[in-house]
């Protein structure tokens, strides 16, 4: 595609002309709206995008084919022709049963993939009947306290047949060995077990704030799964990078992919570190992105994703397999762009953002329900979130061909200044010492606090509309859409479950393996006799609960206190 | 240079939530409005923010929970403050918090809930008009 220079020069000359004479004289009759043109992340854009904008363009250099380096236009060779993008919403509230109720309906409905939300407290490594606990149990995410919960979180599903996603980070490897156990006990062999664990612990310190351990430890957590999933799983993704947490506490769209990215090579270094070839595990690396509103910039954001991944992992790490330098990713509409108000506008706000995801290149999507603003979604909403996929894809069109914006002056241009934007971050971040330094530092929190605070202030004077909250408001607005709502009585049958788990347990089991597991967690060999997954899993085939099994963790490794960034 | 005593916020974190964007700009924006704002971090109990709204003298608490756990959190802080006999601390919250639940929480004692939406101006105003001290 490079343009001739005469070209070029001829084309410039025009552009100025267009500039001066048709351009000029309209813009004295009518002049531009006041509105500010830029992206949602404050990018400016212009007001067109010629072949002046990107005279350098190499086809094969800088786009190449599907499914070849370096993965611009996607990284499969048939893309959506050969398989429409996993359906995979993410979802779990309530108790165990409850959850699974709403896993069949949603298979049943069309989604092709699980995708599994644990309440707080499992999250944050505490049981239903800790004191931390109050008030959490059920409320944002199922209950699973242990494998008892996990067995029947996925009873009668298909877990040969879909994959699963759990959205779990600090106590991933505890969620890994559960959903393990329960593969075992329906007798599907290791190597068909697959899926995806988020174990993205560094996204954490940066932004979504659900960590437990300090840095070092919570680094050979996910290193250790890393290696373990190397050596005995091979469709499964031991890590999903995530940039959709960096994006929602805030980050601009360049500041997600910049971080996202300077992640990922910290959990490389970590598994070479460990002793990896980078061929053994980066093939399993996945990565998660936000959609937010502005169409173009998040096509944009995810191509310039691929394209500087596959840079990276073939020239910084030299990985020599090809399947190291594919960019699989997830992706979620922002939650952070739904609105309280005039709720059922949120329904237009996810299916152009969910197109983006498409155009964009997806492995993996979910959608948001339009009553999110508020709470967990209801059955009603929900549908309709996966019926929009189900348009986009069956009815729109946009799957008939690759990538189908490539090409388009706004679009390679965008995705150009993207990458050069991430790599002068990951230049700057490099030279503060890398990643886990940069958060020390408190580097990206504060990026991501000032982009949120500039972000607000914008909203509030209106350069920023957000149609129903600072335009177009109802100030009549009735709000009686229907909320889903948490049965408190769980909350003690949850107690109760536990107190009876406690007392049928094999406690010989449980004492040897939770014994064994602190042993190694103290252990000085991490990559050898001291692997903890294979004792994790021991744990909560023992019954031991989340609790116990991070409270050891906690024990012998302490907690993380982050430093205060406004 | 005004011999007023700044105002002073606790702006905290109760329970799990670690969500904590929402938090943050109101706490910047307030701090911008000439307040003095103490933010106590994550994962705090009633016991602790309590504690340190005491401790801080401060004259409002804001309650920030995406979690939806709420309505068990909001009203422990009150029971709390009622405890300890403070009761000219203005309390108010902001969240994920369904519009039905509100009533319930102003019936406890908070005084505002400041859903999705809500510009830090209207807050900021909120608190300067609703001081119960003076």
């Amino acid at each position: 595609m490079t343009f001739d220079p005469e070209e070029i020069k001829r084309l410039s000359q025009e552009k100025a002309r267009w500039e001066q004479e048709t351009l000029g004289r309209h813009l004295e009759r009518a002049p531009e709206r006041p509105d500010s043109f830029t992206t949602v992340s404050g990018r400016p854009i212009r007001h067109l995008y010629t072949p002046l904008d990107v005279p350098d363009l190499d086809y094969q250099r800088d786009l190449g084919f599907p499914g070849e380096y370096p993965f611009t236009r996607g990284v499969q060779p048939t893309m959506y022709r050969g398989r429409l993008w996993t359906m995979r919403q993410y979802s779990g509230f309530g108790s165990a049963e409850e959850t699974n109720r709403r896993y069949r309906y949603l298979l049943e409905q069309g989604q092709m993939g699980l995708s599994v939300a644990f309440h707080l407290p499992t999250l944050m490594g505490y049981d239903s009947d800790h004191p931390m606990a109050a008030g959490e149990v059920g409320k944002c995410g199922a209950t699973i306290d242990s494998l008892q919960d996990m067995e029947v979180l996925f009873q009668g599903l298909p877990l040969d047949k879909v994959t699963t996603s759990m959205t779990i980070t600090s106590t991933a490897a505890v969620a890994w060995a559960m959903y393990i156990a329960v593969c075992e006990q329906m007798e599907i062999p290791y190597d068909q077990i697959g899926g995806t664990l988020q174990n993205d612990i560094l996204k954490e310190y940066i932004a979504q704030k659900e960590y437990i351990f300090p840095l070092k430890p919570s680094l050979r957590l996910v290193t250790d799964t890393i290696v373990f999933g190397s050596r005995h799983f091979p469709k499964w993704n031991t890590i999903s990078i995530s940039g959709y947490h960096i994006r929602e506490a805030g980050a601009t769209a360049l500041q997600e992919l910049a971080f996202t990215v300077a992640d990922g090579i910290t959990y490389v270094e970590e598994g070479i570190r460990a002793g990896l070839d980078v061929d053994d595990f980066a093939p399993r690396l996945s990565f998660f992105w936000d959609i937010h509103n502005d169409l173009f910039e998040e096509i944009a954001k995810f191509r310039a994703a691929r394209r500087l991944w596959a840079r990276l992992m073939r020239e910084r790490f030299k990985a020599k397999n090809p399947r190291s330098w594919m960019l699989r990713t997830h992706a979620q509409t922002a939650g952070v762009s739904l609105t309280a108000q005039q709720p059922y506008v949120n329904i237009a706000r996810v299916a152009v953002q969910a197109l983006a995801g498409v155009l964009g290149g997806t492995q993996s999507l979910h959608t948001n329900s339009m009553d999110e603003a508020y709470a967990l979604p209801t059955q009603e909403a929900v549908t309709i979130a996966l019926r929009t996929q189900q348009v986009i894809a069956h009815e729109t069109g946009v799957t008939n061909t690759i990538d189908p914006l490539a090409g388009s002056y706004f679009v390679e241009t965008l995705t150009n200044e993207m990458e050069e934007g991430a790599l002068d971050y990951l230049r700057r971040i490099d030279e503060l010492g890398g990643m886990v330094r940069a958060i020390e530092l408190g580097f990206p929190q504060q990026e991501i606090a000032n982009s949120a605070y500039a972000y607000q202030r914008a909203v509030e004077r209106g350069e920023k509309v957000i149609v129903g909250v600072n335009r177009f408001v109802d100030e009549q607005e009735q709000r009686p859409i229907p909320i889903l709502s948490i049965d408190e009585a769980l909350y003690q049958r949850q107690v109760e479950r536990l107190a009876d788990l406690r007392k049928s347990r094999d406690k010989d089991r449980w004492n040897r393996a939770t014994d064994d597991l602190r042993a190694a967690a103290l252990g000085k060999d991490p990559w050898g006799k001291d692997l903890l997954m294979p004792r994790i899993l021991e744990a909560v085939k023992a019954y031991a609960t989340v609790g116990e099994i991070i409270g050891l963790l906690r024990e012998a490794w302490g907690e993380y206190t982050e430093l205060n960034i406004i | 240079m005004s011999n007023e005593r700044k105002i002073r916020v606790l702006i905290a974190k109760p329970g799990l939530d670690g969500h904590d964007r929402g938090a943050k700009v109101i706490a910047r924006a307030f701090r911008d409005a000439g307040m003095e704002v103490i933010y106590t971090g994550l994962r705090q109990t009633p016991e602790m923010i309590v504690s340190a709204a005491i401790q801080e003298d401060v004259d409002a608490i804001g309650l920030s929970c995406l979690s939806g756990a709420h309505m068990h959190l909001f009203p422990k802080v009150m029971e709390l403050l009622k405890e300890r006999a403070v009761d000219d601390i203005l309390v108010f919250g902001g969240g994920t918090i369904p519009d039905e639940d509100i009533p319930k929480l102003k019936a406890c004692g908070v005084a505002a809930v400041f859903t999705p939406g809500t510009s830090t101006q209207d807050a900021i105003a909120f608190v300067r008009s609703n001081l119960k001290r003076e």
